[in-house]
């Protein structure tokens, strides 16, 4: 492999990293909470994307304009679909949880082929962020390099938001023990709402920013994503937030690479995140950065 | 009726389960000689579809482990009962990317052999994958599941020259004449083992099998399991090994389902597989009740024929003089809408953990009584009080 082309791979491994990173978040910081695969989070990037795209190529919105606006609406989506499919069943069996989490994934997919047709579009091409420059003589397109500095920036926000601020320090709370956060006067429901909400911001971000990397969007778009980055947040340690995003790139990174060193496994890309999945599960459960619990009777 | 209530209690209930199928057995027979071809395809798919729900109420309804991995199994069963049945010439035309594996493509055999095939092979793949996956618990097992579903498809997909890869196989020979290769010739016009009756005895075989299944020492483990994990294995009851067997057998199914599936389809390619298609497996599942086989069966009925029933909303339609275009994807939406109202608001499905009994179809008359006499007391009671105001 040449120089140029690897480090084409490594871009490209940092972006697609970076995408997984920011929609394992949502998971990771959902399952904290309620224990709960929110299998629609998928879908709610599919539809960051595709907001995005309608905003800037149907209502000609510059884009500084849309994707804020498309970020915004994802994220009233995100919210409303925590209260129309996950809050009525808060004390329902998880089995029970569980088949609502598909039904509004299978829900959200089946309204975006009726709306958003099921024939791909072409996400808007913006040159400010696809012009390709040069650097020593490689060719990389600009998105590769906003894509990391975007997701760095999203990130840096998020950790004061959970660390610093008020609301974070109860999110935290919640997800450390919910029946003993609600008696310490914590409002359960507004940082479930708000954890919703933190979520799909991210996921709308990634969508925006997979937009513009992968630009053609179909509405089963964030069924494959979807997966690996729930089991990126599995790998990580699930419930952690710093776990998700090394999850994330630590799939990002070897899906790129073992394709770039190994091109014949190139038909079996989607699989090294169940494989990988499937070993860590069977190593250490917990992912990289859990901690144990002791089963207790 | 006074004479069945004077017999044995279980010699009773086995006389009943064998008039039940040779009833159903009959009206089977007339459907197939009076339906059209539609209808008994219909028909065909719904009997499909009660093999894979009992299938997953097995290790999701009464094991309690949620597992995800169906579409994986259907696939094994589906490719393997048709590169086995396929004739020769029929795979050469079929594989022109790249020529099938020479000892695959000359194997040929008769369909149940195949089916049975197809489906101890997806048993053996369940067994490889329940081994490690099922020491996880709840999501983590669902994730795993689906996952390995996910990696067999891309298997699939994968290698070319011994599934024909993402072009899939076309022209599955169909078993409308006798499988077994029992009947004689001349009986193939009247009593002919066609499609439905294969799938129908299949059907038939697969819910007695259950039955005892789920009533005998090994059902009652599984409840035990079910209920909690923990006490089950205090009491004595070896987890891990019920729980692989509950998956082997549920795989085993999945395996015959997807053989069946694949010979109706009469083209299988690795997208039928997607997770989409463990998904209806599971709205059937949650319509029927997680934890009633009975529920599965009905579910299963009534799905495959509301799925078709539900087929005009895709179609144009004519409002007055102006005609309405068809949007294909309504009905799917309409679909996902009644899960989500299901698991909402009556997430114990139909019949919840409810099974039929012929103790409580008997009685069914006492209770009709029982009801209007109670109903007539009231009236009565209701008509003395108004009589002494």
């Amino acid at each position: 492999m040449t120089l140029s082309a690897f480090m084409q791979n490594v871009a490209n491994a940092v972006s697609l990293g970076s995408l997984y990173a920011l929609l394992a978040i949502g998971y990771t910081m959902v399952y904290g909470i309620l224990r709960l695969i929110n299998f629609a989070h998928g879908e709610i990037f599919m539809l960051g994307a595709y907001f995005a795209f309608y905003a800037v190529s149907v209502f000609l919105l510059p884009w500084y304009i849309a994707f804020p606006m498309a970020i915004l609406i994802t994220a009233i989506f995100g919210v409303l679909l925590e209260r129309v499919a996950y809050k009525p069943l808060r004390n329902a069996p998880r089995i029970a949880i569980m088949m609502s989490a598909i039904g509004a994934s299978y829900l959200i997919q089946n309204v975006g082929i009726l709306v958003f047709g099921g024939v791909p579009v072409s996400f808007p091409n913006i040159p400010i962020f696809s012009q390709v420059c040069k650097v020593g003589g490689i060719s990389i397109a600009r998105v590769s390099f906003v894509i990391p500095v975007v997701t760095l920036i999203a990130l840096a926000v998020l950790f004061y938001i959970i660390n610093k601020t008020k609301v974070g320090t109860a999110m935290r709370a919640v997800s450390k023990d919910y029946e003993a956060a609600r008696l310490m006067g914590i409002d359960v429901n507004t940082i479930i709402t708000f954890t919703f909400g933190i979520g799909s911001v991210m996921a709308a971000i990634g969508a925006i920013l997979w937009g513009m990397k992968y630009p053609s969007l179909i509405p089963t778009l964030g069924l494959m994503p979807g997966l690996k980055c729930f089991i990126a947040a599995v790998v990580g340690g699930i419930g952690d937030v710093r776990g998700a995003v090394i999850g994330g790139f630590i799939i990002g990174i070897l899906e790129i690479m073992i394709v770039a060193f190994f091109p014949d496994l190139s038909g079996y890309r989607d699989a090294f995140a169940f494989v990988l999945l499937i070993v860590i599960l069977l190593v250490k459960p917990t992912g990289l950065m859990g901690k144990s619990a002791i089963e207790k009777v | 009726m006074n004479a069945l209530r004077t017999m044995n209690h279980d010699r009773r209930n086995q006389i009943l389960t064998a008039l039940a199928i040779v009833l159903v057995a009959v009206l089977l027979v007339i459907a197939n000689m009076t339906l059209s071809k539609y209808h008994l395809r219909l028909l065909n798919l719904g009997g499909i579809y009660v093999i894979l729900s009992l299938s997953m109420i097995l290790i999701n309804g009464f094991v309690g482990l949620f597992s995800l991995g169906h579409a994986g199994f259907m696939a094994i069963g589906a490719y393997t009962c048709a590169l086995l049945t396929m004739e020769p010439a029929e795979k050469a035309v079929n594989f022109y990317l790249k020529p099938i594996v020479p000892w695959l493509g000359e194997m040929h055999m008769g369909f149940l052999p195949a089916m049975l095939i197809g489906g101890i092979l997806a048993a053996i793949i369940g067994f490889l994958i329940g081994w490690p996956v099922l020491r996880l618990n709840d999501d983590y097992l669902a994730i795993a599941t689906l996952g390995f579903a996910e990696i067999i498809r891309i298997v699939l997909t994968n290698l070319q020259t011994i599934t024909n890869g993402s072009l899939g196989l076309k022209g599955l020979p169909k078993m409308e004449i006798d499988v077994f290769g029992l009947l004689p010739e001349s009986m193939h016009g009247i009593l002919v083992l066609n499609l439905s009756a294969c799938i129908w005895i299949a059907v038939i075989i697969t819910i007695l099998f259950f039955v005892r299944l789920i009533r005998g020492s090994y059902g009652k483990a599984f409840k035990a399991i079910r209920e909690d994990e923990i006490a089950a294995e205090a009491m004595g009851i070896d987890v891990f090994h019920h729980k692989l067997l509950a998956f082997v057998i549920a795989s085993f199914f999945a395996g015959i389902g997807g053989a069946l599936l694949g010979n109706i389809m009469q083209t299988i390619d690795p997208l039928m597989f997607r997770f989409l298609m463990t998904y209806n497996v599971v709205l059937i599942v949650v319509i029927g009740g997680i934890g009633s086989l009975t529920g599965g069966v009905l579910a299963a009925i009534i799905v495959t024929i509301f799925m078709e029933l539900l087929r005009f909303l895709d179609a144009s339609w004519m409002l007055g003089p102006v005609q309405v275009p068809g949007t294909a994807g309504v009905r799917m939406v309409v679909f996902s809408i009644i899960l989500m109202v299901m698991v909402i608001f009556k997430p114990q499905g139909i019949m919840g953990r409810r099974e039929f009994s012929w103790d409580w179809f008997l009685s069914i008359p006492t209770q009709i009584k029982e009801f209007s006499l109670n109903r007539s007391k009231k009236e009565a009671s209701a008509d003395s009080k108004k009589g002494c105001e």
